[in-house]
């Protein structure tokens, strides 16, 4: 008779997240190594040092960071992974930075399955690919059930800044043609209507974009008639005219008819009792542009596909500094205001 | 580019709404004071600035149909002493979450880990109830006779299906005896109404016609648009020029005289009528609707023993005259001062419908 005593072996191959992928050790390498590295790879990452070293160009640099905790992770138009490169690449094309190289760090809760982990992953790096920047450092941690909802991704940024340039929310003066590059709100309704508890469909697709290719080419051509620029996204356009006009202490004038918004959105905005103007986007850009060139900032603006419904939507004035007022359809006006806080469905 | 969408669109039209306007600046020979009742028809017309459209003959104010403006304090106090309660979700619309009681609201039980939870239809509610039969589930069933039909379905329906962890929180409002206390106040100003469109679907106009005898005031059910706003303006001016005290309904595509008889029905057998009280204007008899008897067991209040819950108005909050055609928003001393959407003195500054955050939202320094 012989005794074969088989030694217990620790599992290795887990279909989802466990504590111990984020404890440092075999696990912690086996994920690095299985869902991270065969997407991500590349000069900086492959070291696998705990920072990248990195020779940037002269000039002045620019360093954002956000966090992502969009809920559901996976939308329709996107994901997480997707949203969090192409936010950060965009909060550095928006003050008129290349974007170069980005940071990335994951709180990962347990649980979550591997294959949409990777599928994340696979997003963030064909964003990256698109947008040209790299990943060139990174952070993973796991928390307990219940610790995180599913994922959160925070991404830091750097960027040089392109010579000559000098964008600010406060540099906005009377006068100024205010531009959007595109239909408003689609992100936001995108992410409302697939949670949960609406009862309704819809065919909504969030605009989750880049929008370093056409900002860049938006700085070469027209340099010197761009004022501002900000990507309207938490809050939406509203918002982001707000602060402009704050900022720079003037008022900003707009006009209803022509506010781009997509039918589906007006849809889902009228059921809802709420303004596409407060809705977040996610791949659309808000410029203050020298009148005299307005036209010309837009046909370049109209050569890309983000661009393509691009259209001057109002003005700086004199009048009332800090405020945004609408000319409605009927002539009347009325302020645009921040939205106050969580857009809440109204009851009747 | 901007697509058009039917049965919007032609009651946005701009050109209408001109012709529309051309028209009441004809007929409007003498100075009118019109009510239009819902909160929804409030922020239509703030929001579209049909108040600064309209000739200076016609003044309109705002009415007491917002349902969250008119819940009253009590109400509120108890939903937060019910949503605290570890083995409660509590589900209410989106609005009711903002409107704050004396120290707290909704978002700050949730934020101490309350399960609180919006919802878009009480049906919903019912079915988190199915799901969590571990948990009480209270919907706050608030609103006037357009939200009823609803509330009194998931009522009927736990019912049937013996879904008992399941409650209602009630403070279902109706709008003629409002009506009829604005027009006994010895303050009153109004001289015609539009009826809430909606209100109207469900239950007709019938019930508006011994209104518009009683007190000699023209009555025209109205939509929210401003094309249909506006139609509804003119009806009621040509019947206060014409001196007819007459209910013509300017809804048609909505609203029938006898309104929907099998929401009524289902109102009826789940609801009666029992005195109400509104947020900053007070009891008013007959005004409100509460369980019957044999849905008692339904009732929140007594699931949870919090009927002896009583709560204090801001004093310096005159969302009472606001609610009843006395005060415009701007004309009350704390407005945009004291009193803000972000530190409300009285739900007519939360609500989405109520006329004291039209005016923030929309009118600040415009007119």
């Amino acid at each position: 008779m012989t005794i074969a005593p088989l030694c217990p072996t620790p599992i290795m191959q887990h279909e989802t997240i466990q504590m111990a992928h984020g404890a440092g050790g075999r696990l912690s390498q086996a994920l690095m190594q299985r869902v991270f590295m065969p997407h991500l790879h590349n000069s900086f990452l492959d070291l696998l040092d705990d920072q990248a070293k990195l020779d940037l160009p002269p000039g002045r640099t620019a360093f954002t960071t956000d966090t992502y905790v969009v809920s559901p992770i996976f939308f329709p138009g996107g994901n997480i992974g997707e949203l969090a490169v192409n936010g950060t690449v965009n909060d550095l094309a928006v003050g008129g930075a290349r974007a170069l190289y980005l940071s990335a760090g994951f709180v990962l809760e347990e649980g979550l399955p591997l294959v949409e982990l990777e599928v994340i992953v696979r997003s963030m790096a064909k964003a990256a690919c698109h947008a040209g920047v790299m990943m060139v450092t990174g952070d993973t941690k796991v928390v307990g059930k219940g610790q995180c909802d599913r994922i959160f991704i925070n991404t830091s940024g750097i960027g040089t800044i392109r010579e000559g340039v000098n964008l600010s929310c406060r540099n906005l003066k009377p006068g100024d043609s205010i531009i959007l590059s595109g239909t408003v709100g689609d992100h936001g309704m995108a992410i409302m209507t697939s949670r949960g508890g609406l009862s309704f469909q819809s065919r909504i697709q969030s605009d989750c974009a880049a929008l370093n290719g056409m900002i860049g080419t938006i700085l070469d051509e027209q340099p010197s008639a761009i004022h501002a620029m900000r990507d309207p996204t938490r809050g939406g356009v509203a918002a982001t005219l707000n602060e402009l006009a704050q900022s720079s202490s003037v008022g900003i004038e707009i006009h209803e008819a022509t506010i781009p918004v997509k039918p589906d959105v007006r849809g889902a905005c009228e059921l809802l009792g709420i303004d596409p103007l407060h809705v977040a986007n996610e791949g659309k850009l808000v410029l203050a542009v020298t009148a005299g060139d307005a036209e010309k900032v837009l046909d370049v603006m109209r050569t890309f596909d983000l661009g393509r419904d691009a259209v001057i939507i109002g003005s700086v004035v004199d009048d009332h500094p800090g405020m945004v007022v609408m000319r409605t359809v009927y002539g009347s006006r009325r302020i645009i205001d921040l939205p106050l806080g969580e857009q809440l469905p109204r009851i009747c | 580019m901007r697509t058009p969408m039917r049965y919007i669109d032609e009651y946005r039209d701009p050109a209408l709404a001109r012709k529309l306007l051309d028209e009441i600046r004809r007929k409007a020979l003498h100075h009118w004071t019109i009510m239009e009742i819902c909160g929804g028809q409030t922020h239509s017309i703030i929001r579209n600035g049909i108040d600064q459209l309209l000739p200076d003959t016609i003044e309109l104010v705002h009415g007491p149909g917002c349902p969250v403006c008119v819940t009253p304090l009590e109400s509120i106090e108890r939903a937060l002493a019910i949503a605290a309660r570890e083995e409660v979700i509590f589900t209410s619309f989106g609005d009711m979450l903002r409107v704050p009681g004396n120290a707290r609201d909704l978002f700050m039980v949730r934020s101490a880990g309350g399960d609180v939870r919006i919802v878009f239809s009480p049906l919903d509610a019912l079915q988190i109830a199915r799901d969590n039969p571990s948990k009480e589930v209270v919907f706050f069933a608030v609103g006037f006779e357009t939200t009823a039909p609803a509330n009194a379905m998931a009522v009927w329906q736990a019912a049937r299906e013996g879904i008992n962890n399941f409650t209602v929180l009630v403070s279902q409002v109706m709008v003629p005896p409002a009506m009829r206390a604005i027009l006994s106040s010895p303050d009153n100003r109004v001289q015609g109404f539009l009826a809430a469109g909606h209100v109207c679907a469900v239950m007709g106009y019938e019930e508006y016609e011994p209104v518009a005898r009683e007190f000699q005031v023209p009555i025209v059910p109205t939509g929210f648009e401003p094309v249909e706003l506006l139609a509804g303006i003119l009806k009621t001016v040509e019947l206060l020029e014409e001196g007819k005290a007459e209910v013509v309904n300017c809804y048609g595509r909505v609203v029938s005289r006898a309104g929907n008889p099998v929401a009524q029905e289902t109102i009826r057998n789940v609801f009666e009528v029992s005195d109400r009280q509104w947020r900053g204007i007070g009891l008013i008899p007959g005004s409100g609707l509460g369980l019957r008897e044999s849905y008692a067991r339904f009732d929140a209040e007594k699931r949870f023993n919090v009927t002896n819950i009583s709560a204090e108005e801001s004093p310096l909050c005159m969302s009472g005259r606001v609610l009843q055609g006395m005060l415009k928003p701007d004309g009350c001393p704390a407005f945009a001062k004291e009193c803000t959407p972000q530190h409300p003195l009285g739900a007519t500054m939360v609500s989405s419908e109520g006329a004291c955050a039209a005016y923030y939202n929309y009118h600040r320094t415009v007119s």
